[in-house]
């Protein structure tokens, strides 16, 4: 009896001795050297792998950083200031100051703006849409409203609005990685930089046709008039194939250009109300 | 003038859908429900009713309140899976555990997956093993049938054919002393032998499967595969063995085998979806049907054996593609 | 009798306007005559705002290997160049000419004597079918003439004649075997000089007896060509199908009906052919059946090119009150329009009028894995898969599962009892794996 667990217990240790030894073998010989401070630099990243940083995963991002050894033009949107920060310190770099970034939808062919012309029945999948026609509304350009850029959305910042029937972007969770403006297959999706005070100033409209069709299909559509361009005291609004276009580096949030659209196609976000106070644009401004 | 539509090709729509061939099993079950009424009785009646509702009420509310979606039940597949969960039981199980078997079946084996679709196991079999395994005296009680018995109360009860053949070559005895105990194949055939609700009359399966067949709601390619595994396979070992193995018309007579090869393998959501893998898969439903009942502990095989089949659906999807239009053939 | 192998599927056939001669359509105040009316390079507009065409007059002309020149379909002053609605709502650019007198060019021969004498060179020929702005009516718009460059190393054995019309509601091309018979078949002669072969087999439904019998009773006269009656089902008018049901030969994945020696037209392009070396006269109509349960008088319609489809609906009847969706060709491959005023085009072989209940799509429901759409496909694809690959983006995977293969003939939806939306979400995997095909080329 006593021999019979004995051996059962010698067996064991044997297989597990045998085992330990394969394995370290095996361990030693394909062994990858590796640089220790890329596990170190990955520990702050999010882990998201989102492709935001315009890498395929945060792994790549990380050998990136340590390779190069320099943060220059790498940046994390996720993670932010904080998780570039702590790799900054961690590798011993320059932190470069990013400003923080958010998705835009350029869009405002609502149900009310844009009439639909057509009932869409289908996938709902905008890229077949887009193959198929124009879309409901009849503007080739504009927001398809199927949902494309809300399922590309890791961060789930993003739901169609059932009134409006564009979607919306949740400032509070939209990580600026870039995920919808690659789905969208109208292009109607811009990261832009989430601004003071998150107020934000643009062309909510990417309709490049003239401005007779493009008002025949949508009341809120740039016509290309280029008022906006001769008011902007900033030259930050340039004029290309009947479509505005305010650069974001260069605005400075007067908003000027915004009363003076004949159409509205200009979009403010997070202003006061301008009536009220006029004087609040020099505040803004400072 | 409305909206015109604009969707994508094609622009027409053939007449199937999912509620028909859901209804359609239904229909097909019915020649099964009435042999199994005629000769339990009331209490078969009720067994049936019990798992049906049940199925329904459970489907409902974890529908609504786990999945949070369209809380329809018309698609009938509840309706199918309490069906033959009842025709699975005998008629003399407790009525609780009836209920249990049929919450179990709906919420493990299918709102557990998503609902319907994308199950892997066939939910009414997984409810039966559940009750199987929970409560094998009552699983293995079965009432006499009696023709036209319209009582509640069940009087005499003994095993199943393939139960009592196990149990006597269990003791040792011959083949040839055992079959005089069996019933004849002409009771089998109609019915009058123990066992579970649906299962017992061959001739009532067939009429649904034939039906099964003509409404295109299965093909023959699971059932007469696995009806012609088991038979080659049972007529191989009665050859070789005659005083230990039973001829093969018995086997494909007795037990589930009937029920399960036309409406529990076949089920479209757990079995294979191209005509070679449905060969394979009946084939193997088969051979492990017969292993289990010659060789394994217990004297039904066929809910394990489809059950064991269901997980290697993907498996069999992914390895019997069908042979696609201008393929190169090699060499 | 013979017919393809595996999958198909059986639609209601409704081919209400079966018994109805064609009929033309007066010609239409304003034109518009898209430049791309076939696949390739849109063709390169020869005429500016104010010039005075002919009708058969060459406007636009053909830009690259595989292109195809535009004849204008009227006469008249061109308004503008412009870019013009299509029925998708989608610009392209467009000639519009308001008509006035209808002359034709002088060139063409506007009897309706048959001549069945052809004593031109293969090389003439073919280079008339280029000239003439001759493409397949069968759908595809693919321009003839290339068919006729034969590859180094390829030699054509038959030419095979598609007279199917597999689709449910259309009969275009049904009225043109029975009332253009004889020029059919002066027309196929034509195309196996062109070819060089000395045999072509016509395809025909067996739901068409009429028009099988007629061409039948023709063969005597046109050696070498056979009729060949096939049972019906769809997708049968598909080039590979059909190759398969004639002459059971499997046309190689990615690969031209050429592989396995066979040249695949439709009989409205045999009938075009003739015209245009016969006759001098260039592609500019053709035969459009304008269909619909709703419709009073579904009819054959010969049309010219360019005129607005509401023009059309008009001739049969008016757009009824409960329309529900246009379709531009038929039931199973057509596209539905959102724009009813935009032109018919070379490719427009129907236009379906269909009811606000026929319409709308059945709600889907989840897959049930019931396999159907394997065993209707005939190409032999898992349709099931392959949509949920690309709903998924899996873009690899779709790939090598032979997407690509996929001709969105509409079989599986058609089937699917879930009614699920396969084909869509195919056609968009078909769009992104053959983009990654095309930049792994470059």
């Amino acid at each position: 009896m006593n021999s019979t667990i004995l051996i059962a217990v010698l067996a064991i240790c044997g297989i597990g001795l045998a085992a330990a030894i394969i394995l370290y073998i095996v361990a030693q010989k394909f062994k990858v050297i590796e640089d220790p401070r890329i596990d170190e630099v990955v520990e702050f990243l999010p882990g998201a792998h989102c492709g935001g940083c315009g890498f395929p995963g945060c792994r790549a991002l990380a050998e990136t950083i340590v390779k190069r050894e320099s943060l220059e033009n790498l940046n994390c949107p996720v993670g932010g200031k904080e998780a570039m920060a702590n790799i900054a310190k961690v590798l011993g770099l320059e932190a470069n100051e990013v400003e923080p970034k958010i998705a835009v939808v350029r869009c405002a062919g609502s149900k009310s703006n844009a009439p639909h012309k057509s009932s869409y029945d289908g996938a709902s999948s905008c890229a077949f849409a887009q193959m198929l026609y124009v879309g409901e509304s009849g503007c080739p350009y504009g927001c398809l409203g199927l949902g494309d850029c809300v399922v590309s959305c890791q961060f789930d910042a993003m739901s169609i609005d059932d009134e409006t029937g564009l979607p919306i972007i949740d400032g509070d969770k939209c990580v600026s990685c870039g995920a919808c403006v690659k789905a969208c297959p109208r292009q109607i999706i811009e990261i832009r930089n989430k601004g003071k005070k998150d107020r934000r100033i643009y062309v909510s409209c990417v309709n490049m046709e003239k401005g007779g069709p493009a008002r025949k299909n949508c009341s809120v559509a740039c016509i290309g008039c280029g008022k906006c361009a001769k008011v902007c005291p900033f030259d930050a609004i340039t004029l290309e194939n009947n479509l505005a276009y305010i650069d974001f580096t260069k605005c400075k949030l007067c908003r000027k250009c915004v009363s003076e659209c004949p159409t509205n196609a200009i979009n403010e976000l997070n202003f006061p109300p301008a009536k009220d106070k006029p004087n609040e644009v020099v505040a803004v401004e400072a | 003038m409305n909206l015109i539509t604009v969707s994508g090709s094609p622009h027409l729509h053939g007449d199937q859908s999912v509620k028909k061939i859901m209804w359609g099993v239904v229909i097909a079950m019915l020649p099964a429900f009435f042999v199994s009424v005629w000769y339990f009785g009331i209490p078969a009646l009720l067994t049936i009713l019990v798992a049906i509702v049940t199925c329904l009420v459970a489907e409902y509310l974890m529908k609504r309140y786990i999945l949070h979606e369209d809380a329809s039940l018309s698609d009938g597949s509840a309706v199918i899976t309490g069906m033959l969960l009842a025709f699975n039981v005998p008629s003399s199980l407790p009525w609780w555990q009836t209920m249990l078997g049929a919450i179990f079946a709906i919420g493990v084996a299918k709102i557990a997956f998503g609902g319907l679709g994308k199950n892997l196991f066939n939910p009414a079999l997984v409810g039966r093993v559940f009750l199987l395994v929970s409560f094998p005296v009552n699983m293995t009680n079965w009432p006499v049938p009696t023709p036209n018995h319209w009582v509640l109360v069940d009087a005499v009860s003994g095993p199943t054919a393939l139960g009592s053949l196990k149990e006597s070559l269990a003791k040792g005895e011959m083949i040839d002393k055992i079959s005089a105990t069996l019933p004849s194949y002409q009771n089998m055939f109609m019915g009058q032998i123990g066992g579970s609700l649906g299962e017992v009359s061959a001739i009532a399966i067939l009429l649904g499967g034939i039906y099964l067949l003509y409404r295109r709601i299965i093909t023959w390619h699971i059932p007469v595969s696995y009806l012609l595994t088991v038979f080659a396979f049972t007529g191989i070992m009665y050859l070789v063995d005659p005083t230990h193995y039973i001829d093969p018309v018995f086997h494909i007579l007795a037990g589930g085998l009937m029920l399960g090869a036309f409406f529990m393998a076949t089920d479209m959501v757990t079995s294979p979806m191209t005509y070679k893998g449905m060969l394979v898969f009946g084939f193997g439903c088969g051979v492990l049907t017969v292993l289990i009942r010659l060789w394994g502990v217990y004297p039904e095989g066929v809910s394990f054996a489809i059950l064991i089949m269901n997980a290697t659906v993907p498996l069999i999807n992914k390895g019997f593609k069908p042979k696609k239009f201008g393929e190169v053939r090699n060499g | 009798m013979k017919t393809f192998k595996i999958g198909g599927v059986h639609p209601n056939e409704n081919k209400a306007s079966a018994n109805q001669p064609i009929e033309v359509v007066p010609v239409s105040k304003i034109v518009f005559i898209p430049v791309s009316q076939h696949l390739g390079n849109p063709a390169k507009p020869q005429v500016e705002k104010g010039d005075i065409v002919k009708t058969g007059q060459l406007i636009a002309k053909g830009d690259g290997f595989i292109s195809a020149n535009v004849h204008s379909s009227v006469s008249g002053k061109v308004l503008k160049v412009e870019e013009v609605i299509d029925y998708c709502g989608i610009r392209r650019q467009s000639i519009v000419i308001e008509t006035t007198e209808d002359v034709w060019e002088e060139s063409i021969d506007k009897s309706a004597q048959i001549i069945t004498e052809c004593t031109l060179t293969s090389e003439a020929i073919i280079e008339k079918i280029n000239e003439n702005g001759i493409v397949g009516l069968g759908g595809a718009t693919f321009p003839s003439y290339v068919k006729y460059k034969i590859p180094e190393g390829k030699k054509p054995e038959f030419l095979i004649i598609n007279g199917v019309e597999c689709e449910p509601y259309l009969t275009a091309d049904h009225r043109l075997m029975l009332e253009k018979s004889r020029e059919i078949m002066v027309g196929i002669t034509i195309l196996m000089k062109g070819l060089k072969v000395n045999k072509a087999m016509i395809g025909i439904e067996n739901n068409k007896p009429d028009a099988i019998a007629k061409l039948s009773s023709l063969t005597s006269e046109f050696p070498g060509i056979t009729v060949h009656a096939l049972k019906v089902k769809y997708p049968q008018g598909a080039e590979k199908q059909l190759i398969k049901a004639l002459v059971n030969r499997e046309v190689p994945s990615g690969k031209l009906p050429m592989e396995v020696g066979c040249v695949v037209q439709n009989v409205g392009t045999a009938f075009a052919v003739y015209e245009a070396i016969q006759k001098n006269k260039p592609l500019f109509e053709r035969v459009v059946t304008v269909s619909g349960k709703l419709l009073s008088k579904p009819s054959n319609l010969l049309a010219r090119v360019g005129t607005p489809i509401t023009d059309l609906i008009e001739m049969a009847g008016g757009i009824p009150e409960d329309t529900g969706k246009i379709i531009i060709g038929g039931p199973m491959m057509g596209r539905a329009a959102s724009i009813i005023e935009a032109p018919i085009t070379k490719a427009t072989s129907g236009i379906l009028v269909m009811t606000t209940k026929e319409s709308k799509r059945i709600t889907p429901v989840s897959c049930i894995r019931c396999g159907k759409c394997i065993t209707v496909c005939p190409m032999g694809l898992e349709p099931y898969l392959l949509a949920k690959l690309s709903e998924a983006q899996m873009w690899e995977e779709a790939e090598d599962d032979r997407i690509m293969d996929c001709m969105e003939c509409g079989s599986c939806q058609f089937t699917c009892p879930s009614a699920r939306p396969l084909v869509d979400y195919m056609r968009v995997g078909k769009n992104k794996v053959g983009q990654i095909i095309r930049n792994r080329k470059n």
